[in-house]
């Protein structure tokens, strides 16, 4: 064995490492290190072949693929239109609404409503920022929409706030612009199409079942929009930007659609 | 004229024309990865606890990629299957070859089937079975696109949506051609390797047949 130079760390025993336990037990050592070295090499092997299969996750297949995703955004684009998504009776609202983030439940970070802003920015003449209190107190609007999840599950949920299109219209913003994009108090990010956010049923949520929304669904303020798939209902937002700057999503930069209408 | 209709008539072509193999296999390719990424999307949120797909089986490393697949895939399929109905009709290769399509002949066919006497020496013309199973699966395909539609668009299709019973009826109706699908492309390969000569047909074009191919069948041999 190698005699390594010593090591002027001070957690270094001074009188080297105890080898006692290591010399006991050598012959399972060896074992199992014989034992892993095999499985090692059968699980390298798979990996090679899994990354094979899954070309589709990196360089010029990836590429390809979110170039055709870029298509179909455009070709959902064209598909909109203002229609109204069904509605549903309040005996039908799913309580409380089903929780969903990229990450679990128990993880939420509840926001401090009193402390909290909206902050403005980009195409918006007038950027000062809003308190909870201020926007809880504005004209509001309650849709009963079905939620529909890209995984594919759904739920009825009801929704109210102010209608995205009349608080673009009271903050003076330029409707005109391509993009509005949402930042979170959990560093979530999403960017909306200018058509989708005047959409009729496209609102600032500020409560679910007519009370204040719960902290797990994004209180004190959220998107909810009835033509768009769920994880483009950005939760517990803090500022918003109206700007023609396509930015991309935290679901978007790992390769999930962008334009997600239903 | 009489010239030409004399050129027209004698006019021979390969039983399947390059088109036509080209459509095929565009249509094999398409199929297969519409039906390994839906398995990946199909495993984020399973319509039964008892199926999940095995990872080995999917195409995608997550869901995203199996989106990706699919939604790549689609406009192949499409896209192909507008060209092959365009081409069938506009020939006269569909009706010729998948119609009629009698009752007597299906029964006929399973009779031999059964016996083991189910000829297949003729590849140039289909049986009464296949036909039936040719033009259904063209049939699921189509009702497939529709369920495929309705759950992409649940509110700009809506009303689509609500003809399958709403979005989880129209998951379960698309997992449903999806299965129809597998089933028959188990058939069809299980068919196709037991008469070799078939998939050299579909691949490099098969023998020479008269343009104007509308003889009818002759009748089974007893």
């Amino acid at each position: 064995m190698a005699i390594r130079s010593p090591s002027s760390s001070i957690f270094r025993p001074k009188n080297g490492v105890d080898q006692s336990v290591m010399e006991e037990n050598k012959k399972l050592i060896a074992d199992i290190n014989r034992r892993n070295l095999l499985r090692g090499t059968v699980s390298l092997g798979a990996l090679t072949m899994l990354t094979g299969c899954s070309v589709s996750d990196t360089g010029a297949m990836q590429a390809f693929l979110r170039a055709v995703s870029s298509f179909n955004d455009g070709v959902q684009a064209l598909l909109f239109t203002n229609r109204l998504a069904p509605t549903f009776r309040e005996d039908q609202v799913v309580k409380p609404p089903r929780f969903n983030a990229f990450y679990e439940i128990e993880d939420v970070k509840p926001v401090d409503g009193q402390k909290w802003k909206l902050e403005l920015s980009g195409l918006i003449e007038n950027k000062t920022a809003w308190t909870a209190e201020q926007i809880y107190k504005l004209p509001e609007q309650e849709i009963i929409v079905r939620h529909i999840c890209v995984e594919g599950w759904d739920y009825i949920g009801q929704w109210s706030g102010v209608p995205l299109s009349d608080f673009l219209k009271r903050i003076g913003a330029d409707t005109k612009a391509k993009y509005i994009s949402f930042k979170c108090a959990d560093d979530y990010t999403e960017t909306l199409d200018m058509a989708t956010a005047l959409h009729p049923q496209t609102i600032l949520a500020t409560k679910y079942a007519r009370d204040p929304i719960a902290d797990p669904f994004g209180f004190p303020l959220r998107l909810r929009t009835s033509t768009k798939l769920g994880f483009k209902n950005a939760k517990w937002i803090t500022a918003m930007e109206v700007t023609n700057t396509f930015q991309e999503t935290y679901w978007s930069k790992q390769g999930f659609n962008w334009f997600a209408g239903i | 004229m009489s010239d030409s209709l004399t050129v027209k008539s004698t006019r021979r072509h390969k039983l399947h024309p390059a088109a036509l193999r080209t459509m095929h296999w565009i249509n094999a390719i398409a199929m297969i990865l519409l039906i390994g990424s839906g398995w990946k999307i199909y495993n984020d949120e399973v319509l039964f606890g008892w199926l999940h797909f095995p990872d080995w089986m999917t195409f995608g490393v997550y869901a995203q990629h199996g989106l990706q697949i699919h939604f790549f895939a689609m406009w192949l399929l499409v896209i192909n299957g507008i060209a092959y109905a365009a081409y069938g009709f506009a020939t006269g290769r569909l009706r010729r070859k998948m119609l009629p399509i009698r009752l007597s002949e299906i029964a006929a066919n399973i009779r031999d089937a059964l016996r083991f006497k189910l000829a297949h020496d003729d590849i140039t013309r289909y049986n009464a079975v296949q036909k039936m199973l040719y033009v259904g699966i063209m049939l699921v395909i189509v009702i497939q696109i529709l369920s495929g539609l309705a759950i992409w668009k649940p509110v700009q299709f809506q009303e689509l949506t609500a003809l399958l019973g709403g979005f989880q009826y129209a998951r379960l109706a698309h997992f449903i051609g999806m299965a129809a699908i597998v089933g028959f492309l188990i058939i069809h390969v299980a068919l196709a390797l037991l008469v070799p000569k078939t998939i050299i047909a579909m691949v490099a074009g098969g023998p020479d047949v008269a343009d104007d191919d509308t003889a009818p069948h002759p009748a089974p041999a007893e």
